[in-house]
């Protein structure tokens, strides 16, 4: 099995860490791991602010960079959603299809197509999670509250996998945290407000860590605990997945 | 329609509420964030009571399908079902009329007060008059229109509009409503005892039922073959207008159709339960024909809804039934007020029926929303609101309702992203000066930073960094 790794834009130019603990943890696990060096973005920048019509160059350049591969990974429910919701290609639509079809957020592929029941990592810490509502409600990693169905959580499941940690419980278990792409510049009065409520529900609880699958959402809840002053900090899944035991 | 006059119109899109879009009139509301907390915890309180409730029905979310599925067969059956209705309905003696528009609609009631010499009318919750602005129309008109839902006698005399389409006045703390009683009920100052003030309130609509001789109230449903309809509410107050005036008069929306009666059992039980976390209205009242000498009138209102039927993607919007719940569990709602939206329904289901009513005036109402999907996931008729707000943002840009600018940096940044070797310059250049990021487009004074600090740059991208330790 060979996986391209696709990185989010922004997670390839400021979160290189959360990448490499991606890579690593797909290596641990015996995957043939390939980062194709020529991707940039999955296209949702645009399409969220309403021209997905100019995606069409993300979308070429994607299926040009993934579509050979097995399956394609990436530590992201958001950039993940939108590929499988809206990767189109008029000139190839039959590769667009299945491309779309083989694109996997991290912790699904992990418990889904990995079947992954054992982990060598420990993290010694409290640590709250947050639920990226592209993965919770888009792609469906975990059970909604809206809903009357039974519970279950596959980041969290992974989680339970890591020795000495402990998770903390939330009064929201799954508020969005505001970011929303554009909508955090474009509506930054509420967005700023719902970051911050958010963040205040992990530090009231204790949380030494913030962590989730969508380094967007944390990325802003980090810019406002460190306006903060907070020493609270955030981490995608896969570092702490990928910690040493 | 305003979308044809101003279709392509190069500039930003013009908003209400004084020209203020939804980020604007948002941010004013976020001057006060203990007001704003406030206002959280008011509705978030509801989402939690209606969570409680729901999770007791292990049947809750079959009822959501077989609401949806219900509604589904009204909307691709909706003309016939609307004849079976009049049919019916005309039968019992019920005079139906037919508006194709807000105009229409408020000059048949109009004609109708006229006709019986109507000075004075009480009205019932109605959201459907508020679209149609028929206060406004009949006090143009001379003729003075009460509120008698507690909520929206509240904003009335507040000369406001509702902010929630069930829960008019839940913007305003009780102390506001304290103050407005003292100035127009006279009750004494400095008096916020919920209790006492809604005993005042009462004792002030009960002299309105009394004296006035027409009652309008809105339409929850309207059964297609009995031709009756049904009022829902909590305070009784539709039935109290209604059985006191000699003319009664219901303005439905043509959405507002079900087939059966036996499909109240799958309603009802949706719509408080989503609402307001009751398990049922205190008072759902069926109205099937006029008293002996009395007279009863059905207005049924178009205003847009065949257009919004035309519209494959957003069709299935006219499943509403009104209950609110994608207003409490949104987490922009709660923290922006519905007056916000600067229209007649607020929160994500007014923002993908507004832009059908006019686009360019509602243009910025589908960006105001993270597309965290919650309000889909409560909807009792399974309405795919987050996904609609997604469409019309296409359909809206498409159409030209955009700003210049955001258009030419969406042009430059799908560019750069279509080019690896442009993406590794920009992703360079960013780095060192922090301009590039993709959430961060057109803002000329960077607004992220008010609140939050920057990303800190690495050293090296993860492409770096992967040619360095994997490819060498």
């Amino acid at each position: 099995m060979t996986v391209g790794l696709f990185i989010p834009c922004y997670v390839d130019q400021f979160y290189p860490n959360a990448a490499i603990a991606t890579l690593q943890l797909l290596e641990k696990l015996g995957v043939n791991v390939v980062y194709p060096m020529n991707q940039t973005c999955c296209g949702q920048p645009m399409a969220n602010s309403g021209f997905e019509h100019l995606t069409h160059g993300c979308n070429e350049l994607f299926i040009k960079n993934f579509s050979e591969f097995d399956y394609i990974v990436a530590p992201s429910g958001s950039c993940v959603l939108h590929v499988r919701e809206h990767l189109h290609d008029e000139n190839q639509e039959a590769k667009a299809e299945s491309t779309r079809h083989k694109v996997w957020e991290l912790t699904s592929f992990l418990t889904d197509v990995l079947k992954v029941e054992h982990l060598e990592a420990r993290f010694p810490h409290k640590v709250g999670v947050h639920q990226s509502c592209h993965g919770q409600r888009g792609l469906k990693l975990s059970q909604m509250s809206e809903l009357v169905a039974p519970g279950f959580s596959k980041p969290g499941s992974l989680l339970n996998m890591v020795k000495d940690i402990e998770l903390i419980p939330l009064n929201r278990v799954d508020e969005c945290c505001g970011f929303g792409g554009t909508f955090c510049v474009a509506e930054e009065a509420v967005s700023a407000k719902m970051g911050k409520d958010r963040v205040a529900d992990h530090v009231s609880h204790g949380a030494e860590y913030i962590t989730g699958v969508d380094m967007s959402c944390l990325m802003h809840m980090e810019g406002i605990l460190k306006r903060q002053g907070s020493d609270v900090k955030v981490l995608h899944i896969a570092e702490i997945l990928n910690s040493t035991p | 329609m305003d979308e044809v006059k101003t279709k392509n119109s190069p500039n930003v899109p013009l908003q209400g509420a004084g020209g203020k879009d939804h980020a604007e009139l948002a941010a004013e509301f976020n001057i006060d964030e203990k007001r704003v907390d406030w206002h959280d915890e008011t509705l978030w309180w509801i989402r939690q009571k209606r969570d409680k409730n729901v999770h007791q029905l292990p049947e809750w979310e079959l009822l959501r399908e077989t609401a949806s599925q219900i509604k589904f067969n009204v909307l691709s059956n909706l003309s016939s079902y609307l004849e079976q209705f009049e049919k019916n309905a005309i039968a019992n003696g019920v005079v139906v009329h037919w508006a194709k528009d807000a105009a229409e609609h408020n000059q048949i009631v109009h004609g109708l007060l006229q006709k019986h010499g109507v000075s004075k009318m009480v009205k019932s919750k109605s959201m459907l008059t508020e679209e149609c602005h028929l206060n406004e129309y009949l006090a143009e008109h001379g003729i003075e229109v009460i509120d008698s839902d507690l909520g929206e006698r509240i904003v009335q005399l507040a000369k406001e509009p509702p902010s929630h389409i069930v829960l008019p006045c839940i913007h305003k703390k009780k102390e506001e409503i304290g103050d407005l009683f003292h100035m127009y009920l006279g009750t004494p100052s400095n008096v916020a005892d919920p209790q006492f003030l809604t005993e005042a309130a009462r004792q002030h609509l009960r002299e309105i039922f009394l004296t006035r001789k027409a009652a309008l109230t809105g339409v929850n449903f309207a059964v297609a073959e009995t031709g009756e309809f049904v009022v829902c509410t909590n305070e009784g107050n539709a039935d109290m207008g209604a059985h006191l005036a000699e003319v009664h008069i219901a303005s439905m929306g043509m959405e507002k159709i079900i087939p059966k009666r036996e499909h109240l059992g799958v309603f009802l039980r949706l719509l408080t339960r989503s609402a307001t976390g009751q398990p049922i209205t205190t008072y759902s009242s069926h109205f099937k024909k006029p008293r002996a000498g009395k007279e009863m009138h059905i207005v049924i209102v178009d205003n847009g809804r065949s257009t919004q039927l035309g519209r494959e993607d957003f069709r299935n919007s006219l499943k509403c039934i009104r209950c609110g719940a994608c207003m409490n569990t949104c987490p922009v709602y709660r923290r922006s007020g519905g007056h916000s939206y600067h229209t007649a329904v607020a929160g994500p289901i007014g923002s993908i029926l507004s832009p059908n009513l006019d686009m360019k005036k509602y243009a910025d109402l589908p960006f105001a929303s993270t597309l965290c999907g919650s309000c889909s996931n409560v909807c009792p008729v399974k309405i795919d609101i987050h996904d609609q707000l997604y469409k019309w943002r296409q359909v809206l840009v498409k159409e030209g309702y955009v700003a210049t600018g955001k258009k030419i940096s969406m042009q430059v940044m799908a560019k750069t992203l279509a080019s690896p070797a442009l993406y590794h310059l920009a992703g360079k250049a960013g780095r060192l000066t922090l301009k590039f990021a993709p959430f961060a487009v057109n803002n000329k004074l960077n607004p992220w930073y008010k609140n939050r600090e920057m990303p800190e740059p690495p050293k090296q991208s993860f492409g770096e960094w992967y040619k360095q330790n994997r490819q060498s």
